[in-house]
């Protein structure tokens, strides 16, 4: 019993990670109709600026945070403007692929930057790695800070989307482009703006992982990223509690696979859902079925 | 087919592919190919089968897949076990068969339920599907886990390096031709009409599939016992990229483009043999740089077939307009 709970809290910790990144795929998703591939990538990169702020200018955990956020949206701007504004109007496939070049463009350049070692993360400070013991279940400060800070960002997040006015240009460019832009909706600048939304709960989401896992490397977007789009299309993708929901699933199931079957088949398990997702119900679990028209 | 053209597909055709085969042929013979050399031309063909048969799937059904690696891997380690435990030429051509047949009926079992989803569901479906066979052939006992499958009797040699390929580009060149090919492109085109006139749309997307999965496999077998190590990690998504790279250089829903294609990567990558890096950088710039500048890629949908050999000879035909 306390093992499970155990697995829960750590499940809980890895699933807000995943939830983060899968806000940014589902966000995109639901606007411009393309699976982002380059957004592990922009995960992988924020680590590294949070790496970088910490280790080489001595800055705290927030502000690292703070910067990696900014730097990731910066960089998730740039790439819709350059690769995906010019394919706009042509075929999924096209965007797709590329999507995953732009991905591969960002891991090998990085890896050409900073070497494909992995790194450390640096030690948090003293009041960030405490734990308490609470009936037998380990509760870390860490492991609080990383849901807390998460719990924060969607709320935020939230309060962008339904409360502010480029939070309803995005809600009005997902539902329809065409007429939003009739109805006067910049909707270029919407879609950057949607970017630098996800991007920025990227870089948020590398820094935190940094911390949990206490390493990084340039390869590290790929599973992650994969498995966060999972997350997206569990919880059905373009749907923002969908993503939540998605990512506190996948990271739990995949804990509790690593706890009580083996570690070697998690990312089996997490591939697995997502084919029986897309048969049974491919439109997610908060989705609803949209029959094509012609 | 009467016996004129036949004749003159058979000149304009065979001869340019026969005089290639005899030049490899004696090329090895008076060792002036060597392994190196030999080993280039083995991954060459071996991406010709893996481009083409992804190009059924993904430029002729319009079925996006990232999985093409997974069905390469069924195929390898089915040929590899096979042979290692029947090291004869019998046990080879078995051990491809099985390859080829056992990944065709995997493709047919993931196909037909996630084929009834839209393009880009599909894409992380076959991902999916390529990830768990890699992650399952890691933690197998028979398979021998991470560490690899090695000591597999190398029976590939050039003559089965040209029937197989070769052999494998006319099969999917006819399939393409035929019925079935063409219910295919129908539902690349346009699904909801390709339906309404009565094609059968899953069924045509199931079959591309399997036949697509069932060279995928080949191609495995290929690599197996040629390159007589193989290990999970050969199989991963990277390789999928490579496959796609080839596919979407050529145009997709050109055989031809697929051919040329794979063989300008195959100089690429051994001239940038020493930058691994720098080779990856440059495969993810092309890709996304064809797509912005030119998405059909270098043939589009157009195919040059071997008969320009034959057109030399004679009056040049009007040039076809540009599909799509």
């Amino acid at each position: 019993m306390e093992q499970l709970a155990q697995q829960l809290i750590n499940g809980l910790s890895l699933g807000s990670i995943y939830a983060l990144i899968a806000l940014g795929y589902t966000m995109v998703y639901g606007i411009i109709q393309l699976i982002n591939f380059a957004h592990g990538e922009i995960y992988m990169v924020g680590a590294y600026v949070g790496y970088a702020c910490m280790t080489f200018l001595g800055l705290g955990f927030f502000e690292s945070l703070l910067i990696a956020m900014v730097a990731c949206s910066v960089l998730g701007v740039v790439i819709e403007r350059v690769a995906y504004k010019p394919l706009r109007n042509s075929t999924r496939i096209a965007a797709l692929i590329t999507a995953i070049g732009v991905s591969l463009l960002i891991q090998y350049t990085m890896m050409a930057l900073v070497g494909a070692d992995v790194r450390t993360y640096p030690a948090l400070p003293d009041y960030l790695s405490a734990s308490f013991n609470i009936g037998g279940v380990i509760i870390s400060a860490q492991s609080i800070l990383i849901i807390g800070t998460s719990v924060l960002l969607m709320v935020a997040l939230q309060f962008i989307v339904h409360r502010t006015r480029l939070g309803k240009a995005m809600r009005a460019v997902s539902m329809d482009a065409d007429a939003a832009r009739l109805m006067g909706v910049n909707v270029d600048t919407t879609i950057s703006f949607t970017f630098m939304l996800g991007s920025a709960l990227a870089g948020a989401a590398g820094v935190l992982v940094g911390v949990y896992y206490n390493s990084i490397n340039p390869l590290m977007g790929v599973l992650p990223g994969l498995k966060a789009f999972v997350a997206a299309v569990f919880g059905g993708i373009g749907i923002i509690p969908g993503a939540l929901i998605g990512g506190f699933f996948i990271g739990t199931a995949e804990t509790l696979v690593s706890g009580y079957l083996s570690s070697l088949f998690k990312d089996a398990v997490v591939f697995a859902i997502l084919i029986l997702v897309l048969i049974f119900r491919p439109a997610g679990l908060l989705g609803k079925n949209v029959r094509e028209k012609v | 087919m009467t016996g004129k053209p036949m004749v003159r597909t058979l000149l304009t055709q065979g001869v340019p592919l026969l005089a290639l085969y005899v030049v490899v042929l004696a090329g090895l013979n008076l060792g002036l190919i060597d392994d190196y050399l030999m080993a280039t031309i083995a991954t060459l063909c071996i991406n010709i089968v893996l481009a083409v048969s992804l190009n059924l799937i993904t430029g002729f059904t319009g079925q996006f897949s990232l999985g093409h690696a997974g069905f390469m891997a069924i195929g390898a380690y089915a040929t590899g076990l096979i042979t290692i435990a029947m090291p004869t030429v019998l046990g080879f051509i078995v051990g491809l068969l099985v390859g080829g047949l056992l990944s065709a009926l995997v493709g047919f079992l993931i196909g037909l339920p996630t084929l009834r989803l839209r393009g880009d569901y599909l894409a992380i479906a076959t991902l999916g599907l390529a990830e768990i066979i890699r992650i399952v052939l890691n933690n197998l006992e028979f398979t021998n886990g991470a560490a690899g499958l090695a000591g597999i009797p190398q029976l590939m040699d050039w003559n089965w390096f040209f029937i197989l390929t070769v052999g494998s580009v006319i099969l999917i060149r006819n399939f393409l031709r035929s019925r079935h090919g063409r219910d295919a492109i129908a539902v690349r085109e346009d699904e909801i009409a390709a339906e309404s006139i009565g094609v059968d749309t899953t069924r045509a997307k199931v079959l591309s599939f399997t036949v697509g999965a069932f060279f995928g496999g080949l191609a495995g077998g290929m690599y197996a016992s040629y390159f007589y190590f193989i290990k999970p990690d050969t199989f991963g998504f990277l390789k999928s990229i490579d496959i796609l790279v080839i596919v979407v250089l050529g145009g997709l829903g050109s055989l031809s483009g697929s051919v040329i294609a794979a063989i300008l990567l195959a100089i690429i990558s051994t001239v940038l043999q020493q930058f691994t890096e720098l080779r990856m950088i440059l495969y993810a710039l092309l890709l996304v740089i064809i797509m912005v500048f030119r998405p059909q890629g270098l043939m589009g949908s157009r195919e040059i077939s071997l008969k320009v050999f034959g057109s030399l000879f004679k009056r040049k035909p009007a040039e076809p307009g540009e599909a799509r």
